[in-house]
């Protein structure tokens, strides 16, 4: 039967199409190739011979048969197994048609036109079926294309998560040790800040030594002159007595007296220095404590005065100091307001020995300390007639590390600290006013 | 012949009138003093008729004993006034820049009074 033939034909290329053989199936492929050209061969020969017919509607059994064997118990291939479904009828049919033939049963004629009408119907039968399984197998090929493109957006999404978690990881652990660093570098930081505050202090201590070396000089020189001269005045007092006169004895003794009374004032003189020094380098306890402004303002007017006459012999200035008494005892922590006025004192000593340099016409170096009592409030006010401070830097006085000094003279943490001690350890303001070629004052109020 | 003391410590008069009490009551030497370099040239323009010898600080505040040193040698022409300068600096920057302004002689602190007397008495005679 030439339908054998044409049914094999399509069934092969089915096949092929549907699994993909010739990429998934390399061996089934070629065997269905060979399939494919044997069908069209023998629809050649089926055309060319027709009493060969016989023969070629065996073979075509045959192949026909083989095609369902393979199709019913190779694994690779059961996937289109369906197929059976739709060719069994009409391969049932066309088999019994050729048992007819083969043992010419005439007898059956009458059935012949039954098995033609059947033949068709199967024929009928396998065309719609292999409409159907068409229609099936691309709506389950597109169902599985949708499950792949799913499943790969699954795997991209998966991957991609991983991949985000990856990176996450490695930024969580590049953060820490940013922040490990960081903290590192911050407290280096305040070790070094803590240093420098102590060496701007012995730097301060240090620009102090000659003057509190004559501070101290001063008052020891009298401490030994007077009471040399009170040994003499021991001796002629005895003489006096031996001789008997009274009255001379008793103005000798008077005179003793009164010397003892200045050995004693410079005695105390001196051990208030030495304190003043040791209290001055001593790392501040940030107590406050009622203090005599006026006493520890002046203690630090004369040094920082002899300071830096000791350092330039040809340094001189006019010092117009006015202490206000009604400023009496005032809660501050002593030390960190000494600093600050030896400080600002200091810089009133520079800018004004700067401005001499300069060898102007008729110029006399003043610096001017105020103490002033306002109320509740206590107002020290530290004023040259210098160089002052040029407008376009007047703001960045009182940040750290800032200095018009020349490299190595200046920290630049002077008046950064000041300003921190005055606001932060005393609870008071520190302000300027400054005009350049003028002078410039600087105001300290303090509560009282 | 009046011997003017300049020095800021007030001191220094109680010191100076009892170490020379014996020339004071002896009126071998008579003692002025003043507590700067301004109330020093003050004195000066007061007694200028009289002979003076300054013994003068160099440290003080305002003007200092060098900037009177100066003063005194250029108005004071004739005679010349005996300045000697008296400092606890007693270094080569302050001595050189003393002669140079025309000290007639530096002293150092502390003052060593025995040797202050026999520079004091020939000066006065």
């Amino acid at each position: 039967m030439i339908f054998d033939l044409i049914v094999a034909i399509f069934i092969v290329q089915y096949l092929r199409r549907t699994l993909q053989t010739a990429i998934e199936l390399p061996r089934w492929d070629n065997i269905l190739r060979y399939i494919l050209f044997g069908s069209i061969g023998l629809l050649v020969v089926d055309v060319a011979f027709s009493n060969l017919r016989e023969i070629v509607n065996w073979l075509s059994h045959i192949l026909l048969l083989y095609l369902i064997y393979i199709l019913y118990a190779v694994k690779d291939l059961r996937a289109a197994r369906q197929v059976l479904i739709a060719i069994a009828p009409y391969f049932l049919l066309s088999l019994v048609r050729d048992f007819f033939q083969l043992f010419d049963l005439r007898q059956l004629e009458n059935w012949k036109d039954i098995l033609d009408t059947l033949t068709g119907c199967a024929l009928v039968y396998m065309l719609i079926m292999g409409f159907i399984i068409n229609r099936q197998r691309k709506a389950l090929h597109r169902e599985r294309m949708r499950t792949l493109r799913e499943e790969a957006q699954k795997n991209q999404a998966l991957s991609l998560k991983d991949q985000l978690e990856i990176q996450v990881a490695e930024r969580t652990k590049e953060l820490t040790r940013q922040k490990e660093e960081l903290q590192q570098a911050l407290s280096d930081l305040k070790a070094t800040q803590s240093q420098l505050i102590q060496s701007e202090k012995m730097a301060s201590l240090g620009e102090l030594t000659a003057g509190i070396a004559h501070e101290i000089q001063n008052p020891l020189n009298f401490v030994n002159n007077f009471s040399d001269l009170n040994q003499d005045l021991l001796d002629e007092l005895k003489t006096e007595l031996k001789t008997g006169n009274v009255e001379e004895a008793v103005a000798i003794a008077d005179n003793i007296r009164s010397n003892e009374e200045k050995i004693n004032h410079h005695g105390k003189r001196a051990d208030g220095i030495v304190k003043g020094m040791l209290q001055h380098s001593r790392t501040s306890t940030g107590q406050k404590e009622p203090t005599d402004l006026n006493a520890l303002a002046d203690e630090y007017l004369r040094l920082a005065f002899h300071g830096w006459r000791a350092k330039d012999k040809s340094f001189n200035v006019t010092l117009d100091s006015d202490f206000d008494p009604a400023v009496g005892k005032i809660q501050i922590v002593p030390q960190e307001i000494g600093r600050v006025i030896l400080n600002l004192l200091t810089n009133a000593f520079y800018a004004v020995n700067e401005r001499k340099k300069s060898n102007e016409e008729g110029y006399q170096p003043i610096v001017r300390f105020r103490t002033k009592r306002q109320g509740n409030r206590v107002q020290i006010s530290i004023g040259d007639n210098g160089l002052g401070i040029p407008a376009s830097i007047v703001e960045k006085v009182f940040q750290p590390f800032f200095t018009t000094k020349p490299a190595g003279e200046g920290t630049g943490l002077g008046l950064s600290l000041c300003y921190d001690m005055i606001t932060k350890g005393n609870g008071g303001e520190l302000k300027l006013e400054t005009k350049e070629g003028e002078g410039t004052t600087f105001t300290i109020n303090l509560p009282a | 012949m009046k011997i003017l003391v300049v020095d800021d410590e007030r001191d220094i008069q109680a010191l100076f009138q009892q170490k020379f009490r014996k020339e004071i009551r002896d009126h071998e030497m008579e003692f002025a003093f003043a507590f700067s370099g301004e109330e020093a040239l003050e004195f000066m323009k007061l007694n200028a008729h009289e002979a003076v010898l300054i013994l003068s600080d160099i440290n003080m505040p305002g003007m200092s004993g060098l900037e009177l040193l100066k003063r005194i040698k250029e108005k004071y022409e004739t005679p010349p006034p005996v300045v000697m300068m008296i400092t606890a600096y007693g270094d080569d920057e302050n001595y050189n820049q003393a002669m140079k302004l025309g000290a007639d002689d530096f002293l150092t602190k502390p003052v060593d009074f025995s040797a202050l007397k026999e520079k004091l008495k020939p000066k006065i005679a």
